[in-house]
């Protein structure tokens, strides 16, 4: 070799410089956004755990889990303590001391007891939204992999369903509540004023006058949400299975509905569920689609029956935090309530999606060919 | 082309002037071949010259490709016209099984790889389901091996006996002609070895036709030999005739590795 000196560098090395450079920008941004992550999560858990877990035992505060939403009273009694308790033990302790042992009153909406409500309504809302997404989405999903002849429509048509997973959560809202609250028929013997058309059917009317603002209104429009995420991931679960295995079951003189029930679903399933489950975490999640259709900042448990139940608003968790941030002054008071309520929501999402990512893994494991 | 099924026999399956199209893409020209039947016939030649297409049309599995069909000639099984609007498809594919080139056991257990094809057309006598799941076993000399796991899944199993448990699972609904797809290519040789002498074996009941891109084991076991090349019927006779005195010079061409 030539003047192998030219390998040794002479001066200020540029090229090394850069490269630090462009690393050092990079990596500050990365470390810039997890900071900011973690500010946020450590902020929501600092003041979110003492609400919710306790030194002593059993280490959680059930009451909060278990109780009704309730206002909270913040007073000095006759002897100069100040007391703060929710609505029910006040009026107790009214009841016990009189009213004129109270001073210096004041109340805090919704801060006081717990919120079983929210996380009931919350999980009504999704299971049911879940069941609706997954009968109607499955359903697609079969009939666009398996039955319909693929060609440009049908592509055009699953560019639609893509499209629709990009839709801001509040279109969905306007849309239930313009469809599913306003305009979902009904059957009545009286229809409303407003009914768009009600059709007779002889011992009663087809009212096309919605479903007021309700659970089942509001889980028909988080399905909605949910349907294009459901029905993409449901279709890439059904093309997974091998061609082999359709062919197979045909060729031994299995019908196509048959060969679809036996052989196709039952192995597309696993990633199915897989997929509903982050799905179940984003329904669970938004507050917009319900804001119209079904959440309610206050209701009192229980709900009556099932029946009654589905044509009545709910309480939910994601509403009940928009409540408790955007409607009430905040105050030392109030703080229990919000960031507890946020606390538990943010464990809520992190079991389903730890749930999700943990079946995922078994499934991938598990069914192999 | 040569005709060489001389016999007097109905064949199982006659192949009439047969033309086949993918889309606008015609690729079988006017196929005539008759199928004798308890015999085995090898479809052999290059590959893409039409002799999978055909073999799917006998129990029209194709029917799921889009965009292919039958575009003229007719295809008769005991006489009867496949075709016709009004054939039982599902009957038809009873009675004419298929195995298939890349070995395609359910993910189920070996047991209810057997005993599907006999659920689908509705058997439900417990009892004679094990018979037949143990009768297609032994059959296929894989019942020994699997007795004791008959529960566990299939795919413990190895390749080799991963496709004799689809042979298995063909002959369970007692079908009368058995398709096969290269059912070998993706076998070591003693694998292959056994299922040839599984062939040999199960010829005595079925009508058997293979299409294999391996000439010595069309030369092995089949009793008639179909060469295809471009999608047309170039010579058909006797194996041994073709392998030793082929009458076209394309197919000793092909038989004696000029080509293919």
């Amino acid at each position: 070799m030539d003047n192998p000196e030219q390998l040794i560098r002479k001066g200020v090395h540029h090229t090394a410089l850069k490269e630090g450079a462009v690393k050092g920008f990079l990596g500050g941004l990365t470390w810039g956004v997890v900071l900011v992550a973690l500010l946020i999560f450590g902020k929501i858990c600092w003041d979110g755990v003492p609400t919710l877990l306790k030194p002593e035992a059993p280490f959680v505060d059930i009451g909060f889990l278990t109780k009704e939403t309730e206002t909270l009273h913040v007073f000095d009694d006759s002897a100069g303590t100040r007391h703060s308790m929710p609505a029910s033990e006040y009026h107790a302790w009214v009841d016990k001391n009189g009213s004129a042992a109270v001073f210096n009153e004041q109340t805090y909406a919704y801060s006081g007891g717990g919120i079983a409500g929210p996380i009931i309504g919350t999980a009504l809302l999704t299971l049911l939204s879940i069941v609706i997404a997954l009968f109607f989405g499955v359903a697609a999903a079969i009939y666009l992999s398996e039955y319909a002849k693929q060609g440009r429509f049908i592509n055009l048509v699953r560019l639609a369903i893509l499209n629709l997973a990009g839709v801001p959560s509040i279109v969905f809202g306007l849309f239930g509540f313009a469809v599913f609250v306003l305009a979902a028929p009904v059957f009545t013997g009286d229809p409303a004023d407003r009914t768009l058309l009600a059709i007779p059917l002889g011992f009663t009317y087809l009212s096309f006058q919605g479903w007021n603002s309700s659970l089942i209104a509001g889980s028909a429009t988080l399905a909605c949400m949910i349907l294009p995420v459901i029905i993409t991931a449901s279709e890439e679960s059904l093309r997974a299975v091998p061609q082999g295995f359709r062919e197979a079951s045909l060729a031994l003189g299995a019908t196509r509905w048959h060969t679809i029930r036996k052989c196709v679903l039952p192995f597309a399933l696993p990633g199915i569920l897989t997929s509903s489950v982050l799905s179940l975490a984003r329904a669970a999640g938004e507050t917009a689609p319900i804001m119209f259709t079904a959440a309610v900042a206050a209701k009192e448990l229980p709900w009556a029956n099932p029946w009654v139940m589905l044509q009545n608003q709910v309480q939910a968790l994601p509403y009940h935090i928009y409540t408790l941030a955007a409607r009430i002054p905040t105050s030392e008071y109030t703080q229990r309530a919000q960031y507890g309520s946020v606390f538990v929501f943010l464990m809520m999402i992190f079991i389903f999606s730890a749930l999700s990512m943990f079946l995922r893994q078994r499934v991938r494991s598990k069914l192999k060919w | 082309m040569v005709n060489g099924s001389s016999t007097t026999v109905t064949p199982a399956i006659a192949i009439d002037t047969l033309r086949f199209n993918y889309g606008a893409k015609q690729v079988l020209h006017d196929i005539s071949l008759d199928i004798a039947p308890r015999e085995i016939t090898a479809f052999i030649g290059p590959s893409g010259c039409g002799k999978s297409t055909l073999l799917r049309c006998f129990n029209r599995i194709n029917d799921r490709i889009p965009g292919a069909k039958v575009t003229g000639g007719a295809i008769r099984i005991g006489g009867i016209d496949i075709a016709r609007p009004d054939l039982d498809l599902q009957v038809l594919r009873r009675r004419v099984g298929m195995v298939f080139q890349k070995w395609n056991p359910f993910p189920k257990s070996i047991y209810n790889n057997i005993a599907y094809g006999l659920r689908i057309h509705g058997e439900k006598n417990r009892k004679l389901v094990d018979e037949r799941v143990e009768y297609c076993l032994r059959r296929v000399a894989l019942w020994d091996d699997v007795k004791d796991r008959l529960h566990s899944s299939a795919f413990g199993l190895s390749g080799g006996q991963q496709q004799r448990l689809c042979i298995a699972r063909t002959i369970a609904t007692k079908p009368d002609i058995i398709l096969m797809d290269e059912p070998c290519s993706a076998l070591d040789p003693l694998s292959t070895l056994k299922v040839e002498e599984l062939l040999l074996e199960l010829k005595k009941e079925y009508t058997i036709v293979i299409v294999t891109h391996n000439l010595a084991q069309a030369s092995r076991c089949s009793d008639k030999t179909a060469f295809f090349y471009l999608g047309k019927l170039i010579e058909y006779d006797a194996t041994q005739k073709m392998f030793s005195n082929p009458s076209v010079r394309q197919t000793e061409e092909y038989v004696s590795g000029a080509f293919g």
